[in-house]
Order: C-alpha cells, then sequence, then structure tokens
C-alpha cells in the first residue's frame, strides 16, 4: 500500500510527440492536451504512444473534444491492439482547475489514469517531466488530517481531501519518471542527439566504415577521459577511488590474453571468410550484369 | 496495397518536373517507425505505414507518420480506405500536416524488390509526383546504426509501368537495367530546437547504456542469413534464366520451321507450275505457327535488382567487419 504508486516508464518517441504537437497548436492556445497510450504492469506503467485532443481553454471553462478522443483510440487500437489509455499528458508548468475536470473525463476511460506534464515553455530553463496521479489508497495519514474521519478505512477510490460533505479536493501524487527504450530506439535517439551540434540542426545518415570510425573515435573519446583521471590520481592531484580502481583493473582485464598464434589463426580465419564473401558477392553482381547485357542484345 | 487515388489530397504547389533531391524527415518520425516496428512486427513480417509531410523547393520534407494495421483479419480493403481518411481527418484537427507524400516498410535482411513494392510505388508516384517510399532495415538497425533508406522509381521505370509492356522487346526499347529501378535519395533528420531541449533532457536522465553495438566482432549469424537469402534469390534467378532460354531457343525452332515450310511451299508450288496445276493458296503462316509467348522480363528485372541489394548490403557488412576486426588486432597486440 505505497503512497508512490507505480513507476511510469515514458519512450521518447511519446515525448517528442507531445513537443511535436505543442509545436502545432493553435493560436492562442497556450497548452496542448492528448491521450496517453500504453500497457500496465503491476508495479510499472509502460508509456508507449499518445495523441493530440483538441480542446478549447478559456478563464472559467474547458471543452475537449471527447468525439476526437473516442474516434482516435478506435483508430490507434486497429494498429496495437494492446495499447490502452492510461493517462492524459498536458504541456506547461503546473497543474490547474481545468486538469482536474479533464482527470475526471479520463478516469471514466481509464482506471485510474496518470497524468503527464510537459514543460515545454521551458519555464524553469529545463524541461521538466514530471508525472502525477490521483492517489487510488488513503494513507491514513492523510485521513487523520481532514476532519471527519469517514467511514470506510480503505479507500480505493481517488483520494478526496478536506472534509467529506464540504469542498473537496483533489492531491495529485507525483510519480516517479524513468525513460526506456527499447535496443532500436536507444540507436535512433543516438542519432537524433547527434542534430544538436549542427547549426542547421539537420543530420545526414552515414553508412559503411564511416561509421565505425565514428564509433571507435568515441570509445577514444572516453578512453581519453579515464587517463586523464589516472594521471591526475598518479601525479597525486585527486584522490585514489577504490572502486574506480575497480573498474580500471575490469577494462584493462576485458582484453582476453590469447596466445599470439591462436590470435593470428583466428584473425586470418574471419579476414579469409570476410573476403571471401566480399569476392562471392562481387561476382554475383557481375553476373548479373552481364545477363542483363546479354538478354538486352 | 491500398492505391492513393481515392486519399482527398492538395496537390503540392504546380507540378514538380524535377523529382526530389533530398528527403528532410524530422526526429519524431524515425522515432515513430523504430517503434511501430518493435511492438507488432516481430518476425518476418512487414510493417507498413503512410508517410505525411509537405514538399519545399526540390526537398521533400516528411513531418509526420501512422501506421498501417497488418493484414492478419480478413478485412476488405474498404476498410484501409476509411481507415486512412479517418486518420487524416483527424490529424488534421490538430494541425498535422495532412498531406500524402509516400510510405514506409520494414524489410527483412535487404529483401524488399518485389513485385508488390513497385506496383504500390507505382501507383503512388503516379499519383503524387514526389512520393518515395522509406524502407527501414531493423535488423542493421540493431546492429548499431539506424539503417533507413529512401527510394523512387527512375522516369524509365515508370514510363514502363505505364505502358505495362514487360516483353523482352519493350524493355529494350527503354534500355532499362536492373541499377536503373530505384533511385536513392539522400536523407536528412532534422530535429527542432524543442526537440533538441529534449534531447538533452533525455541524455541528462537515462543511464549510459551500450551505445557500442556496432563494435560487436561476432557477425557470422547475419551473414549467414543474408547468404542464405542470396543464394535463394539466385536460384530464383537462374530458373528464370532458365525459362528464357528455353523460350528463345523455341522462338528459334519455330523460325527453322516457318523457314522449312515456306521452302516446302515454294517447291510444291514450282511442281505445280511444271505440272500446269493451280497453285496451292497461301495459307496464313501466323496462324500455322503461332509464335510462343515471350516470358515477361519484368520479374527477372526485380530478382537482378533484389540480388543486387543483397550483394551491396553484404559488401557493407563485410567492410565494416574487416575494420572492426584490425581494430581487435591492434588492440591485442598491446597485449
Amino acid at each position: 500500500m505505497s503512497v508512490f504508486g507505480p513507476v511510469v516508464k515514458i519512450h521518447p518517441v511519446v515525448l517528442a510527440s507531445i513537443c511535436d504537437s505543442y509545436e502545432r497548436r493553435n493560436e492562442g492556445a497556450s497548452r496542448v492536451i492528448g491521450t496517453l497510450l500504453g500497457t500496465i504492469d503491476k508495479h510499472s506503467i509502460e508509456v508507449t504512444n499518445c495523441f493530440s485532443v483538441p480542446h478549447n481553454e478559456s478563464e472559467d471553462e474547458v471543452a475537449v473534444d471527447m468525439e476526437f478522443a473516442k474516434n482516435m483510440y478506435e483508430l490507434h487500437k486497429r494498429v496495437s491492439p494492446t495499447e490502452v489509455i492510461i493517462g492524459w499528458y498536458a504541456t506547461g508548468f503546473d497543474i490547474t482547475e481545468h486538469s482536474v475536470l479533464i482527470h475526471e473525463y479520463y478516469s471514466r476511460e481509464a482506471t485510474n489514469p496518470i497524468h503527464l506534464t510537459a514543460d515545454t515553455a521551458l519555464q524553469s530553463g529545463k524541461m521538466n517531466i514530471r508525472a502525477y496521479v490521483r492517489l487510488a489508497h488513503l494513507s491514513v495519514l492523510c485521513l487523520k488530517n481532514s476532519e471527519g474521519i469517514s467511514e470506510c478505512q480503505y479507500v480505493f477510490y481517488s483520494a478526496q481531501m478536506g472534509v467529506p460533505g464540504k469542498t473537496v479536493g483533489v492531491m495529485f501524487t507525483p510519480l516517479s519518471v524513468k525513460y526506456i527504450y527499447y535496443d532500436t530506439e536507444r540507436i535512433g535517439v543516438d542519432l537524433l542527439q547527434r542534430t544538436r551540434m549542427t547549426p542547421g540542426r539537420t543530420k545526414g545518415l552515414t553508412s559503411d566504415l564511416s561509421q565505425v570510425a565514428g564509433s571507435a573515435s568515441r570509445v577514444q573519446d572516453m578512453l581519453t577521459t579515464v587517463l586523464a583521471y589516472i594521471e591526475d590520481v598518479l601525479s597525486g592531484k585527486v584522490t585514489a577511488d577504490n572502486s574506480v580502481g575497480r573498474f580500471l583493473m575490469d577494462l584493462v582485464n576485458k582484453v582476453p590474453t590469447i596466445s599470439a598464434e591462436d590470435f593470428e589463426n583466428m584473425l586470418n580465419s574471419n579476414i579469409n571468410d570476410l573476403l571471401m564473401v566480399t569476392y562471392l558477392s562481387n561476382l554475383t553482381q557481375a553476373q548479373i550484369a552481364l545477363n542483363e547485357k546479354l538478354v538486352l542484345l | 496495397m491500398y492505391s492513393p487515388e481515392d486519399t482527398e489530397m492538395a496537390s503540392t504547389a504546380g507540378t514538380l518536373d524535377s523529382p526530389v533531391k533530398q528527403i528532410q524527415i524530422e526526429g519524431m518520425v524515425v522515432l515513430k517507425i523504430i517503434k511501430h516496428y518493435q511492438e507488432e512486427g516481430q518476425g518476418s513480417e512487414v510493417v507498413q505505414g503512410v508517410l505525411l509531410g509537405l514538399v519545399v523547393e526540390d526537398r521533400l520534407e516528411i513531418t509526420n507518420c501512422f501506421p498501417f494495421p497488418q493484414h492478419t483479419e480478413d478485412d476488405a480493403d474498404f476498410d484501409e480506405v476509411q481507415y486512412q481518411m479517418e486518420m487524416m481527418r483527424s490529424l488534421r484537427h490538430v494541425n498535422i500536416d495532412h498531406l500524402h507524400v509516400g510510405w514506409y516498410q520494414s524489410t527483412y535482411y535487404g529483401s524488399f524488390v518485389s513485385r508488390a513494392l513497385l506496383d504500390s510505388q507505382f501507383s503512388y508516384q503516379h499519383a503524387i509526383e514526389e512520393s518515395v517510399v522509406l524502407i527501414y532495415d531493423p535488423i542493421k538497425t540493431g546492429q548499431g546504426s539506424l539503417s533507413l533508406k529512401a527510394y523512387r522509381l527512375t522516369p524509365k521505370l515508370m514510363e514502363i509501368c505505364k505502358e505495362k509492356d514487360f516483353t523482352p522487346e519493350g524493355l529494350k526499347k527503354a534500355n532499362i537495367g536492373f541499377e536503373h529501378m530505384f533511385e536513392e535519395v539522400p536523407i536528412v533528420i532534422r530535429n527542432s530546437h524543442l526537440i533538441n531541449v529534449l534531447m538533452w533532457e533525455l541524455e541528462d536522465k537515462s543511464t549510459v547504456a551500450d551505445k557500442h553495438e556496432l563494435l560487436n566482432l561476432s557477425s557470422s549469424n547475419h551473414l549467414e542469413k543474408s547468404l542464405q537469402l542470396l543464394m535463394d534469390r539466385v536460384d530464383d534467378m537462374s530458373q528464370d534464366i532458365v525459362k528464357f532460354n528455353t523460350y528463345s531457343r523455341n522462338l528459334s525452332k519455330q523460325q527453322q520451321q516457318k523457314h522449312q515450310y515456306l521452302q516446302r511451299r515454294q517447291q510444291e508450288n514450282a511442281q505445280r507450275q511444271s505440272r500446269g496445276e493451280p497453285q496451292l493458296p497461301e495459307e496464313d503462316i501466323n496462324k500455322m505457327f503461332k509464335p510462343p509467348q515471350p516470358p515477361p522480363r519484368m520479374d527477372t528485372l526485380l530478382i537482378a535488382g533484389q540480388v543486387n541489394n543483397y550483394c551491396q548490403n553484404v559488401k557493407e557488412f563485410t567492410s565494416q567487419n574487416l575494420g572492426k576486426l584490425f581494430m581487435a588486432e591492434a588492440l591485442q597486440g598491446h597485449n
């Protein structure tokens, strides 16, 4: 009966979609909202997809196109039948009163929805991404704080604070957010991260040996950092840390000690395999080109 | 595969005579494609989807995409059209570009040059001048570097597909080889500033995962599978060649027969003339000797293209691995 609730695992594609829909918002809208889709586990909620929902917000009222949301969910279900509505997102820094109403609506669609906020306006200088849930279990402490102790001891509904029967408040509890990637997603995100470096924010796709070179240079950079640290330790500038020393030991031992002859053999056989395959593929290509020419005679 | 003629699409500014020179993809689209395959495409099933965006000068910008459901249930094609219409309409409400600019497909070890792809791309390109097909190779991506390629049909191939003339004569006229079937368009990935901020945030918060898949030395598994597919294709090709050979042999035999028949006819006629009898009527040669059907050459072209593709992939793979092996040698040498 933890107060903290499940861990929320987010895929980067969801965040990218949120940013994109924020950029495409209508004139005058200060924030966008949308539905989150994903899967629920016992201890974690995995958010894998999302779509934005048009809505109008003004000082006193908020209108959400629910029809649209339902439609979109149906369409998405056709592609990935395992995804369910697990909550909703909103851009912006704080939770407003309107959020409560929207949360109400989403509670009807999903059991205990989570609410994700992404500060796309960067009010605090960083993009804070937080997830909230309405308390499903009410801790005893909270019960004591409100005046009248309600009849049920274990409250499995959303938490309502305040005096029962009078004004009711709702508390959103923050949940811990983790970013989770599939392997291929990690590689995709890696590539995307390289667009930060170029002025035009663009990056072409490289191929062939240049990729290996790039990867190798990254490893080399890391090794230089480690070497610099070691130098510092040796010259006494930095105190030696035993755990780091153990890691370094692991690192050096990772290079397997094979007798030079064995290694030579392995290397040569591998190189021979690769060269043979290259030769065969070149041969095949020449063959089909020849065939082409003969047919067209 | 659904054809785009049924969609409502505003045509892009005028008709561009020159094809697109570059493709610019938003980072989000890349992530969406990766995710789609990861979740729905395990095994060798291809996953497909639609690309949305717009054309700016000679660049094709792809700003969004949505996936297609699989063909698992026996839904009629009508469902697909409806799905697409609904999606585009809904996306328009949230200000997402709803212009159809192409489609994407995942591939298994690079085997995507097929009749289905050709037909789909032809119908797309016929309706929308600048459309492309994005081929995403998840296995290659899993090995360390994003493998996303954009292809269009060359104008020559478009001509042929329009005529539907796949005989050897037709292809000879167009002078098309397997290398001129598809043209690859370079891809550039572009992120908005906000996405860049997101990237910084992610870098901060996420653990340094294993980013070095690319330096992995084990290669035999991948190589084996690629070579297996290559061999299958080459087998197909040889069968096709055999068919063509029999056809040309039949043709030449028939020519000979025709020639002999004509000669005999002439001899007969000469004899009859000498005997004063009426000559035999000239019979329609063509009705007697029906020429054999020339086999369609399009399949051969496709197979050749596919074999070429496999070979390219294999060569790229081996060159990378050779580099890695030499690096390992250098590392070992210092021990």
